[in-house]
C-alpha cells in the first residue's frame, strides 16, 4: 500500500482498529490542548506552559528508576505520567514563588526553571541508558513523541484525560474569561484569581503529561499555544475562538497522528505541530476577519476612499489636485477631466461632500453627544448614520446660521 | 459579630455610629516591598454621599481603593463593607478599574464585557438568556453606548472603553459604586456621561467613590472628599474640607499657590 492510500485509509479510520484509537486519541489531546491553551494565550503565560512541559523530564526520569527498582520494566504509562506531572507541578510551583518573593521577573524565572530541570531530565535520562535492569529503549520519544508501538490501554488514558480536561475548560471558562481579561475587577467579584491561575496552569500541566507521548514535551507547547492564536484571527469573542481552537487542535492532533503513522520513521509531535502551523498559516493569510489579506484589502479601499473624498472637497473649494493617487481615483469614478477639470458628476458629488462636510460640522454642535457623531468616520454617507428629521434640523441651522451671517 | 472583632490593629475602636456605612477603614497600611504606599488610612464614607478621592500622583490613591476591596493584600487595617467583612458584602459593591489596567485587544464585544458584571448571577453553569442580554442592554444605554454594543471594545474610543466599564459595573447592581479614575483621558462627551449616570445613582440613594484628578470639578461633581498623600489628610464635605489650606498640605509645593487660587476655594 503506498502511503497516500495509507494516509487517506487512516483519515477515515479504516487503517485498523489500533491506529484509529491512536487518531482519535491525538484529537481530542489536541481539542483539549487547544481549547486550555486559548486562555493561556488569553492570559499572556504561553512561555510558563513551556516551563512545565520541560519540568516534566526529570519525573520520566525518576519515576522509570523507582519502577525499575521495584522489579518492573518501568514502561508503564501512568506511572511515567505521575512521576512527570510531580516534576512540573514542582517547577510551576517554583516559576510561582521566585516571581512572587524574589525581584525577578516570571521570564527570568521561567527560563531558570525551564533549563535546570530539562537539564537534570537530560542527566537521568543518560544515567538511565547505561543501567542494565529495565526497558529503556524508546524512552527518549518523550521528548519528541511518537505512536509507534503504542499501546490500546494508553491511547485509551491518553483520549479520557483528554476530554476530560476539555470539560473542565468548559466549566471553568467564565472565571477564566475574567481573569484573563480584568484580574483586579475578578477579584472584587468573589473570583479567586489565584486559584484560577492555577487551574489554568493545572490543565496546561494535565494536558501536557498526557500529550508527553504523542507529541512529545518538547513540542506541547505548540499544541497549547497555535490553535488559538490561529483562531484568535476568525473571532472577536471568547467562546467561539476557544471552539475554534478546541477545532483547530483537534484536527492537527488527528491528522498529525495519521500521518506520522502511515510513514513510522516521521516522529509525531513534529508532524501535528506542523499541521497546526498549516492551519496558522491559511488563518493568518486568509481570515476575513484580522487576516492579513482582508486587513490589506479593508485597508487599500479606505485609502481610496479618503482619496476620493479630499479630492471632492478639493474641487468643490476650487483648489488644483496635486496627489497623484487622488487624480487617477476621481479621473476612473468620471469625477474630472484628462485636464483635472471638474465634470459636471465630479461637480455634483463635490458640492454634496462639501456640503456633508458642514452638516457633520454643525452636528457636532448642536448634538455633540449623539452616537453617530461617535461612529463617525470622516467617510460614510451622513444619510447612513442620521435620519432625515436630524438632516433637515441639521440644514435648518445651518441655514440660520449663514442668515444670521448676511 | 463581636464587638472585640471591631477592634482595629491600631488600637482604635470602629465608630459605632458608622457601623453601617459602606465603607468604614481603619488603619489601612499597603506596602509595595517595604515602601508603604498608603500608610494607616482611616475613612468613613457615609451612605448616599458622592466622595473624591484625591492627592497627587503616588499619593496611594487607587491603591487605596484595592486595599480596601481586597484586590492588594493589606499589611494591617480593618476595613468593613455595610459594617461587614468584604467577602460577606460583595454583592452590593461594584468596582470599575483604571481603564489602562486592562489589554483592550482582548477578544470580546461590548456587549460580552457588559455581561462580565452578570457572571456572578448567572452562576457557572447556566447559560445566557435574554433576560441577561436585554439587562446589559440597558447599562449599555444609561451610558450611551448601545449603538456599539456588537464592536470588538479594541476599536472603541478611550472614553467608550470608560463608559463600557461602567456599564459593567452597572450590570452588577450594586449599592456602592467605587471608581478609578473615570475621567482620566475621556473626551467632554464621555466625561458628562458619566456624570449624569453617578448623579442619577446617588439620586437613587446609593453610594459613589472616585479617584480623582481634576481639581477644578471636584465642588462640581462631588459632596465630599477625602485628601491622601499617603497619609489620610482631611476628610470630610466639600465646603468645609476642600480648603487651599488642606490642599497645600495633600499637595505640598507640587501645588503652585496660582493653582490653589483658580479654584476660587471658601
Amino acid at each position: 500500500m503506498s502511503f497516500l492510500d495509507y494516509f487517506i485509509s487512516a483519515l477515515f479510520l479504516q487503517a485498523g482498529y489500533n491506529s484509529a484509537l491512536v487518531a482519535v486519541g491525538a484529537g481530542l489531546l489536541g481539542l483539549s490542548a487547544g481549547s486550555a491553551g486559548a486562555f493561556i494565550f488569553l492570559r499572556k503565560r504561553a512561555l510558563v506552559s513551556d516551563a512545565i512541559s520541560h519540568a516534566t523530564l526529570p519525573g520520566v526520569g525518576l519515576a522509570f528508576m523507582i519502577m525499575v527498582a521495584f522489579g518492573s520494566d518501568g514502561r508503564w504509562l501512568p506511572g511515567l505520567i505521575i512521576g512527570s506531572a510531580v516534576s512540573s507541578a514542582i517547577g510551576l510551583v517554583m516559576v510561582e514563588w521566585i516571581t512572587r518573593k524574589t525581584r525577578l521577573t516570571e521570564d527570568a524565572a521561567i527560563g531558570a526553571v525551564l533549563s535546570v530541570f530539562f537539564g537534570f531530565g537530560i542527566v537521568l535520562l543518560t544515567i538511565i541508558q547505561t543501567m542494565s535492569s529495565g526497558r529503556q529503549a524508546g524512552l527518549e520519544n518523550f521528548l519528541l513523541g511518537s505512536t509507534a508501538g503504542m499501546l490500546i490501554s494508553e491511547a485509551m488514558t491518553i483520549a479520557i484525560a483528554g476530554a476530560l480536561a476539555a470539560g473542565f475548560v468548559f466549566l471553568l471558562r467564565r472565571p477564566m474569561t475574567l481573569v484573563a481579561f480584568d484580574p483586579d475587577y475578578a477579584a472584587t467579584t468573589g473570583v479567586n484569581v489565584r486559584n484560577i491561575d492555577l487551574a489554568m496552569m493545572g490543565l496546561a500541566l494535565i494536558v501536557t503529561v498526557i500529550g508527553l507521548k504523542i507529541v512529545g514535551l518538547i513540542l506541547i507547547v505548540a499544541l497549547l499555544i497555535i490553535p488559538p492564536v490561529a483562531a484568535r484571527f476568525w473571532t472577536n469573542q471568547v467562546g467561539p475562538m476557544i471552539g475554534i481552537a478546541a477545532g483547530v487542535g483537534g484536527l492537527s492532533g488527528y491528522i498529525g497522528a495519521v500521518l506520522s503513522a502511515a510513514e513510522a520513521s516521521l516522529p509525531t509531535g513534529p508532524i501535528i505541530v506542523l499541521v497546526a502551523f498549516g492551519f496558522f498559516l491559511i488563518s493568518a493569510l486568509f481570515s476575513p476577519l484580522r487576516g492579513g489579506l482582508a486587513s490589506w484589502l479593508r485597508h487599500q479601499r479606505f485609502q481610496r476612499r479618503v482619496h476620493r473624498r479630499q479630492g471632492l472637497l478639493s474641487l468643490a473649494r476650487r483648489e488644483p489636485i496635486y496627489d497623484g493617487l487622488t487624480i487617477r481615483i476621481l479621473r476612473r469614478a468620471g469625477m474630472i477631466r484628462a485636464d483635472g477639470v471638474a465634470t459636471a458628476r465630479g461637480r455634483i458629488a463635490a458640492e454634496k461632500a462639501a456640503r456633508d462636510e458642514a452638516r457633520w460640522a454643525m452636528a457636532r454642535r448642536i448634538l455633540p453627544d449623539d452616537s453617530a457623531i461617535e461612529r463617525y468616520d470622516g467617510l460614510t454617507p451622513i444619510e447612513r448614520m442620521m435620519t432625515p428629521d436630524q438632516i433637515a434640523e441639521i440644514d435648518h441651522m445651518i441655514q440660520t446660521a449663514q442668515g444670521a451671517k448676511a | 459579630m463581636s464587638s472585640a472583632k471591631l477592634v482595629a490593629e491600631s488600637g482604635k475602636i470602629l465608630d459605632v455610629a458608622a457601623k453601617d456605612a459602606p465603607l468604614t477603614v481603619r488603619g489601612l497600611t499597603v506596602s509595595y516591598g517595604n515602601k508603604p504606599a498608603v500608610f494607616s488610612v482611616d475613612a468613613s464614607i457615609p451612605a448616599g454621599s458622592m466622595t473624591a478621592i484625591i492627592g497627587p500622583n503616588g499619593a496611594g490613591k487607587s491603591t487605596f481603593l484595592k486595599g480596601a476591596l481586597g484586590v492588594v493584600p493589606r499589611l494591617s487595617g480593618e476595613i468593613r463593607i455595610f459594617g461587614k467583612l468584604f467577602d460577606e458584602a460583595r454583592d452590593r459593591v461594584a468596582y470599575v478599574p483604571q481603564r489602562a489596567s486592562v489589554d483592550w485587544d482582548f477578544p470580546a464585544r461590548v456587549i460580552d464585557v457588559v455581561l462580565m458584571g452578570l457572571y456572578g448571577s448567572v452562576g457557572l453553569f447556566r447559560l445566557w438568556r435574554a433576560r441577561h442580554k436585554q439587562q446589559a442592554m440597558e447599562c449599555l444605554k444609561r451610558v450611551g453606548m448601545s449603538d456599539f454594543a456588537d464592536r470588538q471594545v479594541g476599536q472603541l474610543s478611550g472614553g467608550q472603553q470608560q463608559r463600557v466599564f461602567l456599564a459593567r459595573a452597572l450590570a452588577q447592581n450594586a449599592e456602592f459604586y467605587l471608581l478609578d479614575e473615570p475621567f482620566a483621558g475621556v473626551d467632554a462627551a464621555t466625561e458628562r456621561a458619566i456624570v449624569s449616570v453617578l448623579k442619577e445613582l446617588k439620586s437613587e440613594g446609593r453610594t459613589v467613590v472616585c479617584v480623582h484628578h481634576d481639581l477644578s470639578t471636584v465642588a462640581e461633581y462631588f459632596d465630599r472628599v477625602l485628601l491622601i498623600n499617603v497619609r489620610r489628610i482631611a476628610e470630610g464635605p466639600v465646603e468645609t474640607t476642600f480648603t487651599a489650606e488642606n490642599l497645600q498640605e495633600t499637595y505640598g509645593g507640587r501645588l503652585a499657590a496660582t493653582h490653589i487660587d483658580e479654584l476660587h476655594l471658601a
